[in-house]
């Protein structure tokens, strides 16, 4: 179980974007948290995976409570989560190869190389692994990037706005992926996004940012329907 | 009528270091006329953003051009030498609607003083900035902000309400919609749309078939490098649906469709295959898909089903 409790974060103590939210994920759930870009759900997907300390508030993996957040978080529970963000390439390593893109946290922990099956899940070819960022798309970038989030298998999925720069077709094929680990691995999933159709489709059930925190939200949304 | 815009065969190839060479845009025809919009959609690598630099005369120094693309009957916008298209085509005769707008903006200068720019550039003209703004919706009380305090919504106006400056009659719209929320890429597409029904022909640039769908009459659909299908934007969306496979396979990947993905992935465009370059993803392909399919001025498939008239 994934629990956030009275979550309170941001990136300026007297301005938190995220206010004294809640949410938890059952063992293996899969859950769309649906809003607008700025509304600080990203927040608190980051929060979530142990990537932002949150200024108050708890979150608890599987039982545990979480005491330290990035390189403080202890290993188990660092690793507990993959994590693919929207912009592959704000993410990867401009000078490493796809391959040893894919490979960096198993490198990290000393895990055996393993990155053949991942990068079959994935659909990227020799060719395109050996490839450095510049050589590829966005879409086979972030195929990568799924995979180097999955090559220590989390137990925790967060996929935050994973597609929204990608076509149809790559788009069904990265959740494909996400669903198949799911489904051979038990896997919970938090997902981030801005489209209803999508995340219905996509998850086990869907919370609005304006339900979760009606207190939070986006500051200077203040011109929606102006003009014409 | 003349269209505003004709493309005709138009192909764009890079020369790259060690002789390998990157077949970017292969023989691309088709109209646009006035008050019509044409969305060009694909996804990110099969060319339409070469074809969009092609018609801006953007293209880099290794890209070689053939093919024409006149412009309200006269110029070859392919041909045309920088300085003509810096300071006649570009803004006057041709407006760009630029992807991730703030990008596009000067951060450290207002809306205000970008369109004073901009009108005095383009007409000559001092003052009007608040009627140039309200053309794109953008209110006149934010007139003073910087980029960075604007919200998504309301930058892409910026940007739009600076395309529309000069009047010109043909607009590019690259991307538009890119990472903005479903709402907003509504009212973005509605207000383009607003442009066309002024009188405007818009190019729509886009790898969201949503917004397509909501502001296209008709649809050209690209695949590594050439248009495979090229339809009425109610047909396709609509009854009967796309007729190339490649177009179908997309529709169906659709979250409220199928949401079933294309097996595998574009060919690279500096190694395409001989023959139809969907072949190895294609369900319908048979030896006969070894010869380059002729795109016959609606669909390059030899096996597409007939054009029904329903
Ligand atoms: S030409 Fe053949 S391979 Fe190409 S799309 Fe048509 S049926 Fe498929």
């Amino acid at each position: 179980m994934l629990e956030l409790r009275g979550i309170t974060a941001g990136y300026d103590r007297r301005a938190p974007v995220v206010r004294d939210v809640s949410l938890t994920l059952a063992a293996g759930e899969s859950v769309g948290l649906l809003g607008p870009s700025g509304c600080g759900k990203s927040t608190l997907a980051r929060v979530a995976a142990l990537l932002h300390r949150p200024d108050a508030g708890t979150v608890v993996v599987d039982g545990t409570e979480a005491r330290g957040w990035r390189h403080r978080a202890p290993r188990a529970q660092r690793t507990a989560f993959g994590v693919v963000f929207q912009q592959p390439r704000l993410s990867a390593d401009p000078r490493l190869r796809l391959r040893d893109l894919i490979a960096e946290p198993l490198r990290a922990t000393g895990a055996p190389d393993g990155i053949g099956e991942l990068a079959t899940a994935v659909g990227l070819s020799d060719d395109l692994l050996a490839r450095r960022p510049h050589q590829v798309s966005d879409g086979q970038l972030q195929r990568a990037c799924l995979a180097r989030a999955l090559a220590l298998r989390p137990r925790w999925l967060v996929c935050d706005e994973m597609t929204a720069m990608l076509d149809a077709s790559t788009t069904a094929a990265l959740v494909s992926v996400v669903e198949d680990y799911r489904r051979e691995n038990g896997a919970g999933l938090l997902a981030v996004g801005h489209d209803p159709v999508l995340l219905g489709r996509w998850c086990d059930r869907v919370v609005r940012w304006t339900d979760l925190a009606p207190g939070s939200g986006p500051t200077g949304g203040g011109q929606a329907g102006r003009g014409m | 009528m003349t269209p505003l815009l004709d493309v005709r065969g138009l192909t764009v190839r890079f020369r790259m270091p060690g002789g390998r060479e990157v077949a970017a845009v292969t023989d691309v025809s088709f109209e646009l006329r006035e008050g019509e919009c044409l969305a060009l959609i694909g996804e990110s690598g099969c060319g339409k953003s070469v074809l969009a630099s092609a018609l801006l005369g953007l293209l880099p120094g290794n890209a070689v051009a053939s093919g024409r693309a006149l412009l309200g009957g006269g110029l070859d916008l392919t041909a045309a030498d920088e300085r003509v298209l810096a300071r006649t085509v570009r803004g006057r005769r041709v407006g760009l609607v630029p992807q991730s707008p703030s990008a596009h903006l000067t951060p450290v200068r207002t809306v205000r003083s970008h369109l004073r720019e901009t009108l005095r550039e383009l007409t000559g003209r001092r003052g009007g900035e608040e009627a140039a703004a309200a053309r794109a919706s953008f209110p006149a009380d934010h007139l003073d902000r910087y980029p960075h305090q604007l919200s998504g919504g309301l930058a892409q106006r910026a940007a739009t309400a600076l395309a529309l400056v000069g009047d010109a009659p043909l607009l590019l719209a690259d991307e538009p919609t890119t990472g903005l929320d479903r709402e907003l890429v509504e009212r973005t597409a509605d207000e383009l749309r607003r442009h066309v029904d002024a009188g405007h022909a818009l190019l729509m640039i886009t790898h969201d078939l949503a917004a397509a769908e909501r502001i296209a009459d008709r649809v050209a659909v690209m695949y590594a490098g050439r248009i495979v299908e090229l339809a009425d934007a109610a047909r396709f969306f609509g009854s009967p649906g796309p007729r190339h496979p490649y177009a179908r396979g997309l529709l169906d990947a659709l979250p409220e469709r199928s949401f079933t993905p294309i097996p595998g992935m574009p060919p690279e465009l500096d190694a395409l295959p001989p023959g139809c370059a969907f072949a190895a993803r294609c369900p319908s392909a048979t030896d006969a898909c070894a010869a380059v399919p002729a795109f016959d001025g609606t669909v390059a498939c030899h096996h597409a089903p007939e054009a029904s008239r329903a």
